[in-house]
């Protein structure tokens, strides 16, 4: 399956390379530096290249792309999942995704990707069962290490590696037993001038952090599981109790871990927290243009808007901006021409505004787009569909956690269009 | 620093060295040093050193079997990481002579006790393979080997090596069809991918399309997608009815849950095997899972959409509901807006192409041009699909012509062109309009005026005029523009040589001196063709039919039309070409196999007759239930239905002797005071049958367990416990007590047990409670021969009412009796119980634990054992109960560690039973 994998940064330096069979020369890696060229930005490089005797898949994040070599037939969905559990694995051990990071692990990363590929096929990817194999570094074990001797790896198999729950790992202990989950809801919306809801759909997330001691038998129960329309579960979920009783019934990883992905069902109206007023004119002389903004809290469910950032993406043409907010801050950037409107903290009584002109390139043609608004934003304490945690319930162990329950709106693709559409 | 003595050196050394090797450079001089510390204590650095190994091995083959000894020596460790890493390396070590110890080592370790052992042989199998083709023999007899592994680990490894050496070889899935259809739930999410990827293949060979016969793909229409239910039914009465073969259903049944995956590829495999094997009004289950996918990263958005717009040309149906997913975001990246744009090209149909058009109407104004253009494109393709909204678009692209962008201009001319000439008799008025254009980019002048010259018959009027314009400007014009005029200027003198032979004349003198030499030929060739003279020949009597042939019309239709020749999902379909060990999926068969060759036998569950004489089975016999045991551990955690669909044959045989058992049953009273009496009895009548004296159980605290929950029972709340005695109801029965309680508001009347378990394992019933009063409860016990297995035993619990599914899950230190015997009895039959037989673990205990009382009481409150009255060591013995088997466990204390050993005939429940005495004992009390 996977035969090689080549780490590469922007610069296009590989800087690490790993092979689960024999030894493929990097480069087979200037086919892809060619897609590269040919693409231009990074996120326009096609995930699968054909060269004449391999197939390069590849996946871009956090500044890095991998680079993995495929020699037959396999699912392409499969190499891309795989890469992004690799850079997911990353995170997690490392804190972080970079090149840095990988570089100054080397050696776990090596033992890492050991691990999680053999032949080619993968091992071990859940992060419970690798972080008993091989330890992820601290400042204090690797101190401890230097002065004892002892190792970063385990010796034994996990015990999680042989059971059905392979994402647990065994011997769990806590002083503390405490379950956090968070309930992320992200507005993907498409507004039009006229503030008319072209698209709009929300896309929900149960992040979970568990720290429970033993083997515990969680079950997570919503106060209207019926406004869910599309889910999907970490394998921990037991899907015949969802079918049957709309209950979340599961052994959870330790640690943290998403446990299910949702989707709020289209039919119900979904509620549009915040309006925007806005008019972006260029005019066809003296290379100019005008910029009014205001943007105020619609319904919010008597929750405070916080974070609220307008990014416009300008056409090339626009040299500078000359505006004044009534609240936040606004940059614009001349080089990427993206000017950011830093708001913070909706105020109900005084709406803020920006607004002024704008400088265009002289004798350059007015553009004949208008930059669309792209609105983030975030709402503490409130699902914005309404989806509520009932309770949750443990069972096979005997001691009380501690449970608690997070909400959080957010905006996900949430953008204005300043054309008047063409209804 | 590899020849130090110290460990914390070399193991430095070592990572240096790794650290080299992730650069890519070459570390090979170091060869002879590294292989040195193979056998290094230290596990991290021999870690290392196998990395080191599998990477240089190749290039250094001698020095490389110096290490070969110290794999085989690793391959009998007892610690099965160990074992299995040995073996990851020796198989990755690619030296052909060592192919013979290869092969040994996995044919060893596909027989290992280790599940992870054996999922490594099966990764070994294709490394082997690919060492060494010529062995293929001897690894297919492993690979059917591995296949009848009911461990859930295995599956997915060993269908990948099967796919990579023998996928011809489909008469090995026979067997094992119905296993790995009902072990898929429990399979690691990789191995589902490669499980459920082999029986779509599978299944095309297998099973009798559940498509219509007349109109396999004909349903391309909403129309019939929507009636295809109905129109089914119509086809059944003429035509012979069709019925799905149960294994086809249990397929598509098993596979439907894994839709809710996190893992994008198994949503997608699953995606693909309802595409080409569910009937079709079925396939649309799949949808809101796809389009659930495109929230994903880039990488997975741009091959799903791929699929989609692949389903999207055949089934508009599926996706149309979902329309507004598929519409561009100004920050997806160019390939993802290219497919979306495509998808929305495949979903127009009447009702929604106003909506799409107003769509397209944004992106064409979209900054990135190469996008702006292909919607354009696009247009044009709705246009043709679309009869009715041919001249709107063609409006709304002679619109776009004055647009300032010279890409978008030259797209518009483009597809007007293409447009026109499916149509060009109606449509004389945009060619006016067109001539009067003033273009500036040359392609679309070119276009233009190959257009006028094309239908210069439509425009009689102005097409000499065109060419009176050009004229003028000739010599300024780019060349791809003087080409096309000379064009029109032969034309027109063809079709009109009063008005237009000065000036075709004055454009070819013009053309003859130009600077191009491509212009200068064309002139040349021309002249030669349309002006009549001595040396033309016979050639210019056919100018006119060579330049005024009727042309036909481009076709435009979608880049993925003829993607479905691949099977969805797969990189051959991505890159629309054959990619290598691609495997093509078959037609259905027009008849199917037979279908019985996927039936098991299945053991001897249950024969109380016989093994009242015979307490000991057969070795065979129990082999088989063993590794069925340990399926039915590892599959009862998730609530999946393992081997639920392996109905015993034997249940009709059984049936009548338990009737008896029943009647006999119903003579003694129900309640547990009496059942005291009658276990004296059983213990005499025991006795006799076997060697050992079952004696009377430790006492530990009653431990319920939920049958039924008060919400699910609709006030009927049931728990059962296990009482530890010996059952009444027959020898083989382990006895369960059930509590039931009312706390509904009513009573309940009438509530029994349906006789029928979907488990297979038979159930002694109790009598029928007439009626329960609310806030009452009522004890009764029952009996169930879980047959020495820890498989849950489902059955009904119905009252006058209603029936609910329940199940009673048995822990295996419940499905022993304790044994009396003396110390030297136990140390004999230990003796005979070594090898294969014994299990054992070192465990650190609690401190708490340390004295030799909690001990015992640890292990009884886990298992139903007797403890041998002996010296030092704590000493338990047990049988099992349906098969009599002795069960000895030994748990010898060393300060705070102990050495735990249990020997028993029947290891899987030897091993399971170590693992949970080991839970036990290593926890504080």
């Amino acid at each position: 399956m996977i035969h090689s994998l080549f780490l590469i940064n922007n610069a296009g330096d590989i800087f690490l390379e790993k092979h689960w069979k024999s030894v493929i020369s990097r480069s087979v890696c200037d086919y892809f530096f060619e897609a590269q060229d040919k693409a231009g930005e990074p996120d326009n490089v096609s995930p699968v290249i054909r060269t004449p005797h391999h197939y390069l898949i590849n996946i871009y994040r956090e500044k890095i792309f991998f680079v993995s070599v495929i020699q037959t037939e396999v699912p392409p969905l499969f190499v891309i999942e795989f890469l992004h559990r690799v850079a997911e694995m990353f995170q997690d051990y490392f804190g972080e995704c970079s090149e840095v990071a990988i570089k100054d692990n080397v050696v776990i990363v090596y033992e890492l990707l050991e691990e999680m590929l053999d032949n080619g096929f993968p091992l071990a990817t859940e992060s419970n069962i690798l972080k008993e194999l091989i330890k992820p570094p601290t400042i204090l074990r690797s101190m401890v290490n230097t002065i004892t001797g002892s190792s970063n790896v385990g010796e034994t198999l996990p015990t999680g590696q042989l059971s059905t729950i392979p994402w647990r790992r065994a011997g769990v202990k806590y002083t503390n037993n405490e379950a956090y989950f968070d309930v992320v809801e992200e507005i993907d919306a498409i507004l039009d001038k006229s503030g008319t809801t072209v698209f709009a759909e929300i896309q929900g997330v149960i992040d979970a952090c568990v720290k429970l001691s033993g083997m515990p038998d969680l079950t997570l129960s919503f106060m209207n599981p019926r406004l869910l329309d599309d889910v999907s579960f970490h394998p921990c979920v037991r899907f015949k109790r969802w079918e049957s009783e709309r209950v979340l019934s599961f052994i959870p990883p330790d640690g943290n871990f998403r446990l299910m992905s949702y989707h709020v069902n289209a039919q119900n109206l979904v509620a549009i927290p915040v309006y925007v007023r806005q008019n972006i004119n260029f005019f066809e002389t003296g290379s100019s243009g005008r910029v009014d903004i205001t943007v105020g809290p619609k319904q919010t469910m008597g929750k405070t808007v916080e974070n609220v950032i307008v990014t416009i993406h300008m056409p090339k043409v626009v040299l500078s901006a000359n505006l004044t907010a009534t609240q936040g801050t606004y940059t614009y950037d001349p080089v990427t021409k993206i000017l950011v409107w830093d708001i913070g903290k909706l105020n109900q009584q005084k709406l803020p505004n920006l607004k002024g002109s704008l400088s265009l390139q002289s004798g350059a043609p007015k553009p004949e787009e208008n930059p669309s608004l792209n609105i983030d934003l975030k709402i503490q304490q409130l699902a914005i569909s309404g989806l509520k945690v009932n309770r949750l319930d443990m069972y096979v162990e005997k001691y009380k956690p501690f449970k608690g329950v997070k909400y959080v709106t957010k905006a996900g693709k949430f953008q204005v269009l300043t054309v008047p559409s063409h209804v | 620093m590899l020849e130090s003595t110290k460990e914390s050196l070399k193991l430095e050394a070592m990572k240096r060295v790794v650290g080299l090797i992730a650069r890519g450079k070459n570390a090979s001089e170091l060869f002879p040093a590294v292989v040195k510390n193979v056998a290094s204590k230290n596990i991290e650095l021999k870690k290392l050193v196998y990395v080191y190994l599998v990477r240089y091995a190749e290039e250094q083959q001698d020095l490389a079997l110096l290490s070969i000894s110290t794999f085989q020596r690793a391959l009998k460790d007892p610690n099965q990481l160990i074992r299995a890493s040995a073996l990851r390396v020796l198989s990755s070590i690619r030296v052909p002579i060592i192919v013979p110890i290869m092969m040994l080592a996995i044919k060893e370790a596909a027989t290992d006790l280790s599940p992870y052992v054996r999922k490594t042989a099966a990764h070994a199998i294709q490394k082997l393979y690919s060492l060494d083709p010529d062995q293929k023999e001897h690894l297919v007899e492993v690979i059917e080997k591995l296949l009848k592994d009911k461990s859930t680990l295995v599956a997915g490894s060993v269908v990948m090596a099967f796919e990579e050496v023998c996928p011809e070889r489909i008469d090995l899935i026979h067997k094992n069809y119905r296993k790995l259809c009902n072990l898929l739930m429990d399979v690691e999410e990789w191995g589902q991918v490669v499980i459920i990827n082999m029986l779509t293949r599978y299944a095309r060979t297998q099973f009798v399309s559940p498509w219509r016969q007349d109109g396999v793909f004909e349903e391309n229409s909403e129309k019939a997608f929507y009636d295809s239910d109905e129109e089914k039914k119509e086809g059944a009465a003429q035509t012979k009815p069709y019925v799905m073969d149960p294994d086809h259903r249990l397929l598509l049944r098993n596979t439907k849950p894994l839709l809710q995956s996190r893992n994008t590829a198994v949503v997608m495999s699953v995606a693909q095997l309802y595409w080409h094997l569910a009937p079709k009004h079925e396939v649309s289950v799949v949808t809101k899972s796809l389009v659930r996918l495109l929230r994903s990263h880039r990488e997975v958005q741009y091959v799903v959409l791929q699929n989609i717009a692949t389903m999207s040309i055949q089934r508009k149906g599926m996706f149309e509901p979902f329309m507004k997913s598929f519409y561009v975001r100004s920050t997806d990246a160019t390939h993802i807006k290219t497919l979306k744009l495509e998808i929305l090209t495949n979903l127009a149909n009447e009702a929604n192409i106003s909506t799409i058009l107003r769509e397209f109407q944004t992106y064409v104004k979209s900054q990135d041009k190469a996008f702006a253009a292909a919607t354009i494109q696009a247009i044009g393709r709705c246009a043709t699909n679309i009869s009715e909204i041919t001249d709107a678009c063609l409006n709304g692209l002679v619109l776009l012509l004055s647009n300032r962008d010279e890409t978008v201009v030259a797209e518009s001319v483009v597809v007007i062109k293409k447009l026109l000439q499916t149509q060009p008799s109606q449509h004389s008025d945009i060619i006016k309009h067109m001539a009067k254009l003033r273009v500036p980019v040359p392609m679309a002048r070119a276009s233009i005026l190959w257009l006028i010259g094309e239908y210069c018959e439509h425009v009689p009027r102005i097409a000499p005029d065109v060419l009176r314009k050009m004229a003028k400007t000739f010599t300024s014009e780019e060349d791809i523009v003087k080409l096309q005029t000379v064009n029109l200027a032969a034309k027109l003198y063809l079709t009109n040589s009063k008005q237009t032979k000065l000036l075709t004349q004055y454009i070819l003198n013009l053309g003859k001196y130009d600077q191009n030499y491509d212009i200068r030929d064309r002139t040349r060739f021309i002249r030669q063709l349309i002006v009549p003279n001595e040396k033309s020949g016979a050639l210019s009597k056919y100018a006119r039919r060579i330049l005024l042939a009727p042309k036909p019309a481009p076709v435009l239709q979608s880049a993925f039309k003829d993607r479905d020749r691949f099977q969805l999902g797969t990189l051959s379909h991505t890159l629309n070409s054959k990619a290598t060990g691609y495997l093509e999926l078959s037609d259905w068969p027009d008849v199917a196999p037979d279908q019985s060759v996927r039936n098991v036998e299945v053991a001897k569950e249950w024969a109380p007759g016989v093994s009242k004489t015979k307490p000991a089975k057969s070795d065979d016999d129990k082999f088989y239930s063993d590794s069925g045991e340990e399926e039915e551990a590892e599959g009862s955690d998730s609530g999946s239905s393992s081997g639920g669909s392996e109905d015993s044959s034997d249940s009709s045989s059984g049936g009548k002797l338990w009737a008896r058992m029943c009647a006999r049953g119903r003579f003694m009273s129900l309640n547990s005071s009496s059942s005291e009496v009658i276990h004296v009895v059983h213990c005499f009548c025991l006795s006799r049958l076997f060697p050992v004296q079952v004696s009377s159980p430790v006492f530990v605290p009653v431990r319920p367990h939920e049958l039924l929950h008060r919400m699910t029972g609709k006030g009927l709340a049931a728990q059962y416990h296990f009482p530890r005695q010996p059952c009444i109801y027959g020898d083989h029965m382990v006895s369960v007590q059930l509590t039931f309680n009312n706390h509904g508001d009513h009573a309940l009347e009438d509530i029994h047990i349906s006789e029928k378990t979907s488990t297979g394992q038979s159930i002694h019933c109790f009598r029928p409670i007439e009626r329960l009063e609310p806030e009452a409860s009522v004890t009764v016990s029952v009996g169930v021969d879980f047959n020495d297995s820890t498989q849950a035993a489902s059955f009904q619990l119905c009252s006058k009412t209603e029936r609910f599914s329940v199940s009673i899950q048995p822990a295996v230190g419940e499905l022993l009796l304790p044994v009396t015997m003396t110390e030297q009895d136990f140390s004999r039959e230990q003796g005979k119980l070594v090898g294969m037989n014994e299990s054992s673990a070192t465990i650190t205990m609690a401190p708490e634990t340390v004295s030799s009382q909690p001990v015992s009481k640890k292990v009884v409150s886990v298992a139903n054992v007797g403890v041998v009255p002996s010296g030092q060591d704590n000493v338990f013995a047990a049988k099992l109960v349906s098969s009599g088997t002795l069960v000895l466990v030994c748990v010898v204390q060393k300060d705070s560690s102990a050495q735990l050993t249990v020997n028993t005939e029947r290891t899987v429940v030897g091993s399971m039973l170590l693992r949970e005495l080991q839970t036990a004992l290593s926890s504080a009390p």
